[in-house]
Parts: structure tokens; C-alpha cells; sequence
């Protein structure tokens, strides 16, 4: 069971994606894992032959556990031989030590993500339903039986209550331990929205691109620069990240956001990055992650559209340092060669942690992207 | 291709969107975008979903005519007698 975030202590497998004596490679798509987060696609880490599962569906188990046993390459047939590698990762921190099991307060019911999540699906009150797991915790089989499935219904749908406690959860923890500074600079986008426009032109609809993604370009380019804005702090310093993959900020349908990461963006040209984010927009409206995505972003970015508000101020995630906003664009009065003319402007926000940088050099890396973003052709 | 052909596709295509939309309670002269909260993101893969579909070209510069489902419709329609160039 890999780490999905700092904040997770344990997962639930839901389904397996791959049968035993299936050949796999490292990053292939093998199960997916419920979490706070919502339904998780969970990559391999191994390149090997499936030898057996050691946790079935509907299980909950601790970040670090062994989910399958994996034969590597060159490794002799199972028979005696020695002991498979497992498919989990090394958890980042040490898993907690098993608690006492919860004492539930009256009125507070002992339910798996995965059966509130389903119970939500199907309208039920998990109040009225008794549990047959642990200690009468409801399970996915209790509400299968309290609720048997109407028409089907949307599948994969978020548990809203599930993911606001998560994002409550690091938010506060943000909050409590960074201390965030500041910073915003408003940026002239004419030359980014002009060759946007031009490049669609020619362009069927699956082409073309959004001024966005020109964002993200500009801010993954610049973070290659300034390092101590992409990474992580963790065990009391901060340690920077070689590769940039932005978590872009996605509000889901009906509440709840999700930052699912784009990896090595700046190494992406904008076709590639533009497909990349129409994917992951897809995949994420529609309720799945896969694991790399949502466990290693090293910086986020917050995009709120044409329909959002001229500015945003980030909390930043932890363990991340840094989260960049992007109000939507508005056309502005603005002063270019001494006379004033409208113009596309956009304001760019930094939220930054005090602990690993300070807002001078904040600020010239706002400077650098809308410096990047006067020139979207060689972007 | 008749408007209530387009009106279906426009209907699931939204559907794949938005699920949660009741598609027959929405306004067809009001925004689309703010009806069904769509986003940028949203909104070109709803053009590129009915460019697909109906094989109907869509320059970048009309699709604010598709802003609003009776725009859409009435664009649709006038457009869905050419055959697509790409």
C-alpha cells in the first residue's frame, strides 16, 4: 500500500486491474485503492510476472503493506526460491503503530471508506445498518445487503464528506506549520492570448489549446530556476526537487478539489502538456487517480479559469513550499510605451513558505514567468 | 440532421460532462457555461465531443455561439449540411 500523502495512514483495496501470471512493467496501472482522496489507480513499481496477491478487494490495510508478490526479472520460479519482492513502496514515514480500535462515540458509526462511499451512492443512512466487520465496523458487504443496487447509477463517484475531511485535514495542518508570505504581480497576456488564438485557428477542436496551459509552461520553466519553490519540506528542512511536476488544481463536480500531478512539465511541449491536461481533467471528473500523480507534485498550481475571480490567495499543501495562482484573465487599462490601451492582463499569486524562502526571491520568480509568458512561442 | 437530433447530442454529450445536469431544466437561451458550470477545459471538450459527433466544423472564433443551447442548435443546423474539411 504506497503512501498517497503525508496525511495517509491506510488504504483500501477496492479491485484488482491484473490476474496472477500477468507480466507487468514499472508504471503499469494494477489495482485501484479507495483513499480520502477518492479511488486511486495504483501503479507498479517492479517489472516482473503477478505471483500472487496478498491482500484481496474491500481490505483496509496499512501504507506499507505488501499488496502482491512480484517475480522480477531474472529471479528463479517461485517453488523454494526466496521471497518475492513486494509491490509496495517503502512508506516515506514509518506506519503508525496499529491503534486501539476506535472507541466510537454513540451516535458516530464505524463505516470503510469504500461503504460510505457506496451507501452515499445509494442513498443510505449507515445509522440503520449493522456492521459485520471489526469491532461492527460496516463494510462494502453490509450496505451490498442493506441497499442492493438500484438502476446503475454514475460509477466512481467521489465521497465528498471523505475528501473535505482530507482537505481539511492538510489545509489545517498547513495553516498550523507553514508560515506563508504573499506575493502578486499583475501580467500583460496579450502575447500568450494572441498566439493562442492564432494557433487555433488552423486547428480542429481535439487540438487546440488553452491559454492555461501556457501557465503551467511558463511556471514549471521558471521553477527550474528558482529551486527553493519546488519540492518538499519534510524532517524539519527542505529538500528541493530536481524534476517539476506541478499538481494542477481541478475543482470537482458538486465540491471538493483534487491536484493531481503533471510530470516533468517544463520538459513537455504545449501539445503534449495540453493532452496531458485534458486527460487528467477527464479522469479526475470522472473519480481516478493514479498514485504517482497524486502522491509526488512538488509544487501546485491554481488556475481558476474565465469564470473565477482576478486573484487567488494559495494555502500552500503540504509538504509542498509553494502554490502559484492564476486569476482569469480581464481586460484591463494598461499603460504600454507611454500610452494607455486595453489589454488581456492576468494576476499572478504566490504563496510561499517563509521557512525555505523569502519574498525577494519570490518575487523575481513571479517576474520570470511573466517574463516567459511575453514570449508563448518559445515556450 | 434535425434540431432534435443535435438537441440529443447536445444532451449527451453535456451528460458526460456534468451527470449531474438535468438537461431538460436548463434555461436554452442562458450560458451554458454558468447553467452547467463548465469550465474552460469543459466547454472545449464539449465543442470537440459535437465536432466529432456531428462532423461538423467549428472554427475557434464561433464557438461562443455555442455558448447557449438554442445558439448551439441553430449553428449546428445551419453548419450540418457541409461535410467537415478535416
Amino acid at each position: 500500500m504506497p503512501s498517497l500523502g503525508a496525511d495517509m495512514e491506510a488504504g483500501t483495496l477496492v479491485e484488482w486491474l491484473v490476474k496472477p501470471g500477468a507480466v507487468v512493467k514499472r508504471g503499469d496501472i494494477v489495482a485501484v485503492v479507495e483513499t480520502q482522496k477518492g479511488a486511486i489507480e495504483i501503479e507498479v513499481f517492479d517489472a516482473g510476472v503477478v505471483e500472487r496477491f496478498l491482500v484481496e478487494p474491500g481490505a483496509t490495510v496499512p501504507v506499507g503493506t505488501p499488496l502482491a508478490a512480484i517475480r522480477v526479472e531474472g529471479e528463479p520460479e517461485p517453488a523454494e526460491a526466496a521471497p518475492p519482492r513486494a509491490v509496495a513502496q517503502e512508506p516515506a514515514e514509518p506506519p503508525p503503530a496499529p491503534s486501539p480500535a476506535p472507541t466510537a462515540a454513540p451516535e458516530h458509526v464505524h463505516a470503510s471508506p469504500a461503504a460510505r462511499r457506496l451507501a452515499a451512492e445509494r442513498g443510505l443512512d449507515l445509522t440503520g445498518v449493522k456492521g459485520t466487520g471489526p469491532g461492527g465496523a460496516i463494510q462494502l458487504a453490509d450496505i451490498e445487503a442493506a441497499a442492493p443496487p438500484r438502476s446503475s447509477g454514475p460509477p466512481g463517484a467521489f465521497d465528498f464528506s471523505q475528501m473535505r475531511a482530507a482537505i481539511a485535514a492538510a489545509m489545517s495542518r498547513s495553516k498550523r506549520e507553514i508560515p506563508h508570505y504573499y506575493l502578486s504581480e499583475t501580467v500583460d497576456v496579450r502575447a500568450g492570448a494572441d498566439w493562442v488564438v492564432r494557433t487555433n485557428v488552423e486547428r480542429p477542436p481535439e487540438r487546440r489549446l488553452l491559454l492555461a496551459v501556457l501557465f503551467i509552461k511558463a511556471t514549471a520553466i521558471a521553477a527550474r530556476a528558482y529551486p527553493e519553490f519546488n519540492g518538499f519540506f519534510a524532517d524539519g528542512k527542505f529538500q528541493p526537487s530536481a524534476a517539476v511536476h506541478p499538481g494542477v488544481a481541478i475543482a470537482l463536480r458538486g465540491g471538493g478539489l483534487a491536484a493531481p500531478a503533471i510530470h516533468n512539465a517544463a520538459d513537455l511541449d504545449v501539445e503534449s502538456l495540453m493532452d496531458r491536461m485534458r486527460d487528467l481533467v477527464g479522469r479526475v471528473r470522472a473519480g481516478r487517480f493514479r498514485s504517482s500523480e497524486i502522491a509526488d507534485p512538488t509544487i501546485t498550481i491554481s488556475s481558476l479559469g474565465d469564470r473565477g475571480v482576478e486573484a487567488l490567495f494559495g494555502v500552500i499543501y503540504p509538504p509542498q513550499v509553494a502554490i502559484l495562482g492564476f486569476g482569469k484573465v480581464v481586460e484591463r487599462p494598461w499603460v504600454v510605451d507611454g500610452a494607455i490601451g486595453p489589454r488581456p492582463v492576468v494576476t499572478l499569486t504566490l504563496a510561499a513558505d517563509h521557512r525555505v524562502s523569502d519574498g525577494h526571491r519570490g518575487g523575481l520568480f513571479l517576474a520570470e514567468i511573466g517574463r516567459l509568458l511575453q514570449h508563448p512561442e518559445a515556450l | 440532421m434535425t434540431d432534435a437530433d443535435i438537441r440529443a447530442a447536445i444532451r449527451d454529450e453535456l451528460a458526460r460532462l456534468a451527470p449531474e445536469i438535468d438537461f431538460e431544466t436548463l434555461d436554452p437561451a442562458v450560458d451554458i457555461r454558468e447553467q452547467a458550470d463548465l469550465d474552460s477545459m469543459d466547454f472545449l471538450n464539449l465543442v470537440t465531443a459535437l465536432h466529432q459527433r456531428l462532423s461538423v466544423d467549428i472554427p475557434d472564433a464561433d464557438t461562443p455561439k455555442l455558448a447557449t443551447i438554442e445558439g448551439a442548435v441553430a449553428y449546428l443546423a445551419r453548419k450540418g449540411g457541409a461535410a467537415p474539411s478535416a
